[in-house]
């Protein structure tokens, strides 16, 4: 697998370390809500996991230390899509 | 048909031309007591101590391709019981037991080999946490030594003693631990229940449940409707597609891990050997093919196989510990799907659809769990209450903070 990361361009997947759902985990959930256990438990163990198209974080370790969202088909592990994380976190409450 | 020195004699002389099929090949009735999604080591298992303890015998085993050509054909063969939290210890001895009597119940010859398992340690804070290991496994009844340095190089007396970062310090070895042959288990259980009158139903994928007012009523499938009060899911490696399909969340990734053999060779290792600062372990099969494999390559996938930079990972690890595995050359890789729980143990439990019933998040560690996990599987389904060995493996266990962690390192979807 070669995954093009955005500011180092194409690189083996064994520069980068992975992390898993991206929709998950840059999603963490409010503290204080009402329901924050149950949310909680969700978003520590429950997983989509589908096969098909997989969102999800690998950190460039190896290289510019940033993370990034790849678009990735878990069946194929064909990946169509590399953005940076930052936007996507900012958005999901991880400033 | 039994098998016997005495029925291969006969056959002998009749030129091989008598043998019957193993089981039948039965189409689909239209309804069974239980049907059990997914014909590998476990849902055969199932349905075996199903029919043969329990006395359920209108049970219908549903594989979407031939049975055994999931994770039960693509392990490592290894069998152990060397587990050291409450929850896992009993239930893998359990395992073991069955284990150690399977051919003679199954009048098939799973090839069970008790050569032992040896985790080596290369530190005094592992030697201290093997120690500790070993003496719970004693303390549950189930066998442990540990072995100095030197005890350890009588077993295995080739590997890099000397190594200067990963001195070998000794390990701790289990002499019941060995392997078996990984299809003649699946094919073994798949022949006991058929005798029982399990019927086995090949070619034939799940695409959707019968659920009416939270009661599963049966499933639908590529060869039409099969109902039933009572289905099992014993499909790891695809357990979140098939639970999907009745809307459940599961604290699961599919990973995948390769495994690989050597070319073959004269009897060169006659244990099983487990590297114990990295990931790597080795055996050696009959064929004479050094069998061995490691980490997980570490991202979701569905795809059975892997990719090389976990070839290296692996390979770098065992040169570390067995420099002399640069001379023989490896033949073929192969990669499985893992459920990948998210404690690295597995859960067999109900779902909050009556009747439905889960067995999944083997990890890496299916193939030695096969006659347990159909044993508990089998009571549970026949008598909705888990078996005792198995109470710990709950689905809630991950939302009440019981969660049986052996490796120690928090939720994440790479343990064991």
């Amino acid at each position: 697998m070669r995954i093009d990361c955005p500011y180092c361009g194409e690189r083996g997947s064994e520069e980068f370390s992975y992390l898993g759902d991206a929709d998950t985990l840059m999603a963490r959930p409010d503290a204080d809500r009402p329901d924050a256990a149950a949310a909680f438990h969700a978003y520590v163990y429950l997983r989509d996991n589908p096969a098909g198209r997989h969102r999800e974080l690998w950190y460039h370790g190896a290289g510019c230390h940033s993370w990034l969202v790849v678009t990735r088909d878990t069946r194929t592990h064909a990946i169509t899509v590399v953005i940076s994380a930052a936007a996507p976190r900012a958005a999901g409450g991880r400033g | 048909m039994r098998y016997s020195i005495f029925s291969l004699i006969r056959q002998a002389f009749r030129g091989h031309a008598g043998w019957e099929p193993a089981w039948r090949d039965p189409a689909p009735q239209s309804e069974y007591d239980v049907i059990i999604v997914g014909g590998g080591g476990h849902g055969l298992a199932t349905a075996y101590y199903l029919a043969k303890v329990h006395g359920i015998t209108r049970v219908a085993v549903v594989e979407r391709s031939w049975i055994g050509s999931g994770n039960a054909g693509r392990n490592t063969t290894i069998i152990r019981s060397n587990y050291g939290l409450p929850g896992n210890t009993a239930f893998y001895e359990w395992s073991m037991k069955l284990w150690e009597g399977l051919e003679q119940d199954l009048n098939y010859n799973a090839m069970v080999s008790q050569r032992g398992v040896i985790n080596l340690y290369h530190s005094d804070a592992q030697r201290d946490a093997y120690a500790r290991r070993g003496n719970a496994m004693r303390l549950h009844g189930v066998d442990a030594e540990l072995l100095n340095r030197a005890q350890a190089r009588e077993m295995l007396p080739f590997f890099d003693y000397e190594n200067a970062r990963f001195p070998i310090q000794g390990g701790l070895l289990q002499r019941r631990g060995g392997t078996a042959r990984h299809d003649a288990v699946a094919w073994g259980y798949a022949r006991g229940a058929d005798r029982l009158g399990v019927d086995i139903i090949q070619n034939c994928e799940v695409t959707g449940f019968l659920i009416d007012s939270g009661h599963v009523r049966g499933i639908v499938t590529t060869r039409g409707v099969i109902r039933a009060a009572k289905v099992g899911l014993a499909v790891a490696g695809n357990t979140s597609r098939v639970a999907a399909m009745v809307g459940l969340d599961l604290p699961m990734e599919s990973h995948v891990l390769q495994a690989f053999v050597s070319e073959g060779i004269k009897p060169l290792i006659d244990t099983v050997m487990t590297f114990g600062a990295g990931h790597f372990y080795i055996s050696q099969s009959d064929k004479g093919g050094l069998v061995f494999g490691g980490d997980l390559d570490g991202y979701n996938s569905y795809a059975q196989r892997g990719n090389l930079p976990a070839v290296e990972d692996v390979l770098e690890a065992g040169m570390a510990v067995w420099p002399g595995l640069g001379r023989i050359r490896y033949l073929r890789q192969w990669g499985g799907l893992m459920d990948m729980s998210m404690d690295g143990s597995p859960i067999i439990d109900r779902t909050p659809v009556a009747g439905l019933y889960l067995d999944c998040g083997w990890c890496y560690g299916g193939f030695k769990a096969t006659p347990a996990s159909g044993w508990c599987f089998a009571h549970l389904i026949a008598r909705d209450e888990s078996h005792p060995v198995a109470a710990a493996y709950r689905l809630d266990r991950f939302a009440t903070g019981h969660l049986i962690d052996e490796k120690g390192q928090g939720a994440q979807p790479n343990l064991h």
